[in-house]
C-alpha cells in the first residue's frame, strides 16, 4: 500500500489539489491499480528495446522492412522560416481568465 | 424509409436525385435530436443555426447543378474533444465547460471542404477516459437499444447518436478502444485507423502515442467514405503519414453491392487468425457463441481460419494502464487555470491557482489517471513502470508482426460482454478497465481495427473486431463488408439500410 505521504507528494508534482478524504481514497485505489500493473514484472525484458512510436517508417512503406527496426522514428524538420500564425492572438487571449495589455496575467509566484 | 434512417450513400443519392433537400434532411435530424436527446443524451451541444445555413448552401449548389462531394449536406456529429471553430468544446469536463474552440481540427477542415453539415458535439467520458461515458461531467449517455445500459465509451455519445439515428455518421476517437467498444455496444460500425493515418491536429490530446480519430457509421461502406475524407498526411501533425498501400483487390468503388463472383475471389485468398488468448474465462458465453458463428461464416465462404497465439496478450492491459496515464498526466498539465478554461483564483499565489483550478475542474477518473501517470513517471519509478511498459509494448508488437506473416487479418471479440448497466462498474476503476481487455493491444501496436455488429444477445448488439496490418484499413473494411452483405445482416439494427446500400 502506498503511503499517505507518497500520495501527497505525487499530487503536488501533478499540481492537483486533494481533500483529506481523497488522499485516503487514492491510497487505496492507486495501490490496487499498481498491484495489478505489477503483473508486468513477470515478463523478461532484459534484451528488449522500448517502443515509444508504434508505426515505423519501414512499416508505413509496406511492411517489407518491418523487421529492420522497431523503434526507428523519423524526425520531421521544417525550414527555419517565420510563419504567420493561423489563429489571431487576440482570439486566444479572449479565452484567458485574466489578461493585461495583451499579456496573460497571473498571481505572484513567491 | 424515414430521412433519419439513411446511410451516407443513400442520403447522397437522395440529394442528387432531389428526392429531398439538404435542408429537409438537416431539419429531420434536428427534430429527432430535439425529441430524443433528452433521454439518450448523446449531444452536449447542438448548433442548429449553423447546420441549417450550411444545408441551405448545399441546396443552392444542387439547384445550380453543381456536382457535390459524397459528404456534402450529410448531417454528422463530432465527439466533443475535437475542435470545431466557434463552437464550445468541453471534453466532457468542467474545466472546459465554457471553452470556445478558436480553430478547426484538421479532420473538421477536411469535412468542411466536402461541405458536411455538423449538427453538434457529442458526449464522452471526461477527456476520453472511460469505457461507459459515465465519466462525463455533464451526465451519462444512454444506450439507444436499452436506456438502462451504457453506450460504452469513451465515444459513447457519437455511437449512441449514430445508433439512435440522431446523425448519419459521427467522428469518435480511440485511445484504448474508445471507438470500437461503444460501436460494439450500440450496434454500429467503428473504425480505429492506423496510428498516423488521420491527423490529430485539433484533437485534445489524451495519450499522444495511442490516440486516433475515426468514423462511427451505420455501414462499413460509410466508414470507408468518412475514413477516406479525413485521412492523409498533415504538416500540422508530424506523426501523420500518407499511406499509399493498395491493399485490397476488392475495390468496389462503383459497385456498392459487389457481385458474388468478386466476393468469392477475395475470400479464397483470405487467411484469418483467431488468437486463443482472446477467448478467456469471464467472457459471456452468448458473446463467444456469436463471435464464433461469425468466424464460421467466413470459413464457409472460403476463408482459411487459423488458431494463432499472441502470447503477451495478458500484459497488454497493465502495459496500457501505465503508458496511457503517463502520457495523459503530461498532456493534461496544460489545463492550469491560466491560459483558458476554469480558473479558481481565491488562493494567495500562482500555485494555489493551479491546485484549486485542477481540483475543481477535473473529475474522479481524470484525477486518478493524472495521479497514476505522475507516479509512474516520477523519479525512482520511471524505469520500473514507464520504461518497463514500453519494453513490454515491443513484445506485444512483435507478437502481432510475427502473426501477420501468416495471416491477413485477426478476428476477436470487441468486448467480453454486451453493454452493461449504468452504475454497474463505475464504483470500481479496475473492473471498468477490464472492459478494454480486447481493444488496448491494437492501440499499443498502432494497428487499424474495426468493430462491426455481428449478432445480438437479447436486444443488445455484439461486435466483431477485425484487426489488420498497418495502413490496411481498406482490406479490413472489405472483409467486414463480406459479412455485412451476407445473411447475418438480419441481426443488425440497420438491416434494411445495409441491404439497400
Amino acid at each position: 500500500m502506498i503511503t499517505k505521504k507518497e500520495v501527497q507528494h505525487v499530487a503536488k508534482l501533478a499540481r492537483l489539489g486533494l481533500t483529506e478524504k481523497e488522499v485516503k481514497r487514492f491510497q487505496k485505489e492507486l495501490s490496487s491499480i499498481l498491484n495489478y500493473i505489477e503483473k508486468l514484472k513477470e515478463v523478461d525484458i532484459s534484451k528488449v528495446e522500448p517502443t515509444s512510436h508504434s508505426i515505423t517508417r519501414a512499416l508505413a512503406k509496406g511492411g517489407d522492412e518491418a523487421s529492420a527496426s522497431s523503434t526507428e522514428v523519423e524526425n520531421v524538420m521544417r525550414e527555419d522560416k517565420s510563419q504567420k500564425s493561423k489563429v489571431k492572438s487576440q482570439k486566444l487571449l479572449e479565452l484567458a481568465p485574466e489578461t493585461k495589455d495583451g499579456y496573460l496575467k497571473v498571481k505572484s509566484i513567491l | 424509409m424515414g430521412l433519419t434512417e439513411l446511410t451516407i450513400t443513400q442520403a447522397h443519392a437522395g440529394l442528387v436525385k432531389k428526392e429531398f433537400s439538404a435542408l429537409e434532411l438537416c431539419q429531420a435530424y434536428l427534430d429527432k435530436i430535439e425529441k430524443e436527446n433528452e433521454k439518450i443524451f448523446a449531444f452536449l451541444t447542438v448548433v442548429k443555426n449553423s447546420a441549417l445555413s450550411q444545408a441551405k448552401k448545399i441546396d443552392e449548389m444542387i439547384s445550380q447543378k453543381r456536382e457535390i462531394p459524397l459528404l456534402a449536406g450529410i448531417p454528422c456529429a463530432i465527439k466533443d474533444v475535437i475542435l470545431v471553430e466557434g463552437i464550445r468544446c468541453t471534453a466532457g469536463s468542467k474545466i472546459l465547460e465554457n471553452y470556445i474552440a478558436p480553430y478547426d481540427a484538421t479532420v473538421i477542415k477536411k469535412l468542411k471542404e466536402q461541405n458536411a453539415v455538423i449538427l453538434g458535439k457529442t458526449n464522452l467520458d471526461e477527456f476520453a477516459m472511460g469505457s461507459s461515458t459515465e465519466n462525463s461531467a455533464f451526465g451519462p449517455t444512454k444506450n439507444p437499444h436499452d436506456l438502462t445500459r451504457v453506450p460504452g465509451g469513451s465515444s459513447g455519445g457519437s455511437a449512441a447518436a449514430a445508433a439512435g439515428n440522431l446523425c448519419v455518421y459521427a467522428l469518435g476517437t480511440d485511445t484504448g478502444g474508445s471507438i470500437r467498444q461503444p460501436a460494439s455496444f450500440c450496434g454500429v460500425v467503428g473504425l480505429k485507423p492506423t496510428y498516423g493515418a488521420v491527423s490529430r491536429y485539433g484533437l485534445m490530446a489524451f495519450a499522444s502515442s495511442l490516440d486516433q480519430i475515426g468514423p462511427i457509421t451505420k455501414t462499413v461502406e460509410d466508414a470507408k467514405i468518412v475514413f477516406e475524407a479525413i485521412s492523409g498526411k498533415d504538416p500540422l501533425d508530424s506523426t501523420s503519414v500518407e499511406s499509399k498501400i493498395e491493399n485490397c483487390k476488392l475495390k468496389s468503388k462503383k459497385v456498392p453491392s459487389s457481385p458474388p463472383s468478386l466476393r468469392r475471389s477475395v475470400i479464397e485468398n483470405l487467411r484469418i487468425g483467431v488468437p486463443k488468448e482472446y477467448f478467456i474465462k469471464g467472457m459471456e458465453p452468448e458473446v463467444e457463441k456469436i463471435i464464433k458463428k461469425a468466424i464460421k461464416k467466413y470459413e464457409e465462404m472460403g476463408a482459411k481460419i487459423e488458431e494463432i497465439s499472441l502470447p503477451h496478450t495478458e500484459y497488454a492491459l497493465p502495459c496500457y494502464y501505465i503508458i496511457a496515464p503517463s502520457e495523459a498526466s503530461a498532456n493534461l498539465a496544460r489545463y492550469d487555470g491560466i491560459k483558458y478554461g476554469l480558473s479558481v483564483s481565491k488562493g494567495k499565489d500562482l500555485l494555489d491557482v493551479y491546485l484549486k483550478s485542477r481540483e475543481e475542474g477535473f473529475g474522479a477518473e481524470v484525477r486518478r489517471r493524472i495521479m497514476l501517470g505522475t507516479y509512474a513517471l516520477s523519479a525512482g519509478y520511471y524505469e520500473a513502470y514507464y520504461l518497463r511498459a514500453q519494453k513490454v509494448r515491443t513484445l506485444i508488437k512483435n507478437d502481432f508482426e510475427k502473426t501477420f506473416e501468416k495471416v491477413d487479418a485477426i478476428f476477436t471479440p470487441v468486448s467480453p460482454t454486451p453493454a452493461f448497466k449504468l452504475g454497474e462498474k463505475i464504483g470500481d476503476p479496475l473492473t471498468m478497465y477490464l472492459s478494454d481487455i480486447f481493444t488496448v493491444s491494437v492501440n499499443l501496436v498502432g494497428l487499424p481495427a474495426i468493430s462491426f455488429p455481428c449478432g445480438k444477445v437479447g436486444k443488445l448488439p455484439v461486435g466483431l473486431q477485425i484487426i489488420g496490418k498497418p495502413f490496411e484499413e481498406e482490406k479490413i473494411l472489405a472483409i467486414g463488408k463480406i459479412l455485412e452483405v451476407d445473411e447475418l445482416r438480419s441481426s443488425s439494427p440497420f438491416a434494411n439500410a445495409r441491404v439497400k446500400s
